[in-house]
C-alpha cells in the first residue's frame, strides 16, 4: 500500500480513511452518555462506510458503489427518524438523556 | 505530489479533525453542526472519486435535512449537558487491560489486513477514467434496481408511521384524558 510514495490517492487511502473514521464512531457509541450523540456516532458508522462503499465503486469502475451509497442514506434516514422518535419519548418519561437511566427493564 | 493528493489530504484532515470534535464535544448543538463539517469533507473526498451525484445526496440530504432534524431535536428537548461518567467504570484496570488489548487487536487486525490485501486494478482506473451521469445512474436505480428503490419508498413510510406513533402517544393520552 504505502510501500512506495504514491502519486495519487489510492484505494487504500480511502480505506484507511474509512477505518479511521468508523473506529471514531464506535469510539463514540461506547464512550458518550448522552443519546444524541450516540445516535450522531451511528451517522458517523455509516459515512465510513459510505466512503468505503464509493471508494470500491470508482476504482473498480462501477457505478454500483454510488447506487448503494443512495440506499444507505435513505435508511439512515429512516433510523434517525425512528431514533429521534424514541428518544424524545424517552426523554418525556424520564427528563435525561442519558442511557444509564434507562434501566426498568432490569430484572 | 499531486494535486488530487493534496486535496485528499486536506478533505480527510477536515473529515477526521471535525468527526474527532463531535465526539469529544459535550455540547450536542456544537457535536451536530461539526457533523454537518464532517459531512462537507467527505463531500469533496466523493467529488474526488467522480461521484458529484452522491456529492450532492451528501449535502443536501445529509447535512441539509436529517442534520436539520438531528438539531431540531437538541433545541426541542433543550438538551442537557451530559452528566459526568459515574466513577469506578472506566477507572478500572482490568476493564482499561482488556479494552487497550482489544482496541490494540481491532488495530493490528486492520494494519494486517491493508498491508496483504491486493490493491485493485487502480492504474486502469486512471488510465480511463470512468465518471458516472446522473442520467446514468437514474437509469440504473429505475431498471435495474426498481424493486429496491420502491422497498425503500415503503421503508420511509413505516418509519414516518412509526415516529409519528412513537412521539406523539403523550399527547393523544393527555387529549383523552382532558
Amino acid at each position: 500500500m504505502l510501500r512506495k510514495e504514491a502519486a495519487v490517492a489510492e484505494l487504500n487511502h480511502y480505506l484507511i480513511l474509512s477505518a479511521v473514521l468508523f473506529t471514531i464512531g464506535t469510539a463514540g457509541v461506547l464512550l458518550r452518555r448522552n443519546l444524541i450523540t450516540i445516535l450522531l456516532s451511528i451517522e458517523v458508522m455509516l459515512n465510513a462506510v459510505n466512503l468505503s462503499f464509493i471508494a470500491f465503486g470508482h476504482f473498480l469502475g462501477s457505478s454500483d458503489g454510488q447506487i448503494i451509497v443512495f440506499f444507505v442514506i435513505t435508511v439512515a434516514a429512516a433510523e434517525a427518524v425512528v431514533g429521534l422518535a424514541l428518544v424524545i419519548a424517552l426523554f418525556r418519561h424520564v427528563e435525561t438523556l442519558n442511557p444509564d437511566a434507562f434501566r426498568q427493564l432490569r430484572g | 505530489m499531486d494535486f488530487n493528493l493534496v486535496l485528499f489530504y486536506a478533505f480527510a484532515a477536515i473529515a477526521v479533525g471535525a468527526t474527532l470534535l463531535v465526539v469529544l464535544q459535550s455540547n450536542p448543538v456544537y457535536s451536530v453542526l461539526l457533523l454537518i463539517g464532517s459531512f462537507i469533507g467527505l463531500a469533496g473526498l466523493y467529488v474526488l472519486l467522480d461521484a458529484p451525484f452522491v456529492a450532492v445526496i451528501q449535502i443536501i440530504i445529509y447535512a441539509g435535512a436529517i442534520m436539520v432534524l438531528f438539531l431540531f431535536v437538541v433545541m426541542l428537548l433543550n438538551a442537557p449537558r451530559e452528566e459526568p461518567a459515574p466513577p469506578g467504570i472506566l477507572e478500572s484496570g482490568m476493564t482499561r487491560a482488556v479494552g487497550a488489548v482489544l482496541a490494540l487487536a481491532f488495530a493490528l487486525e486492520l494494519a494486517w489486513a491493508l498491508n496483504h490485501s491486493r490493491t485493485l486494478a487502480t492504474t486502469d482506473a486512471y488510465d480511463m477514467p470512468r465518471s458516472f451521469s446522473v442520467p446514468d445512474i437514474g437509469q440504473r436505480l429505475f431498471q435495474e434496481y426498481a424493486f429496491a428503490f420502491e422497498a425503500t419508498s415503503i421503508l420511509i413510510l413505516v418509519a414516518m408511521l412509526g415516529a409519528i406513533t412513537l412521539a406523539a402517544r403523550r399527547v393523544a393520552e393527555r387529549s383523552r384524558r382532558g
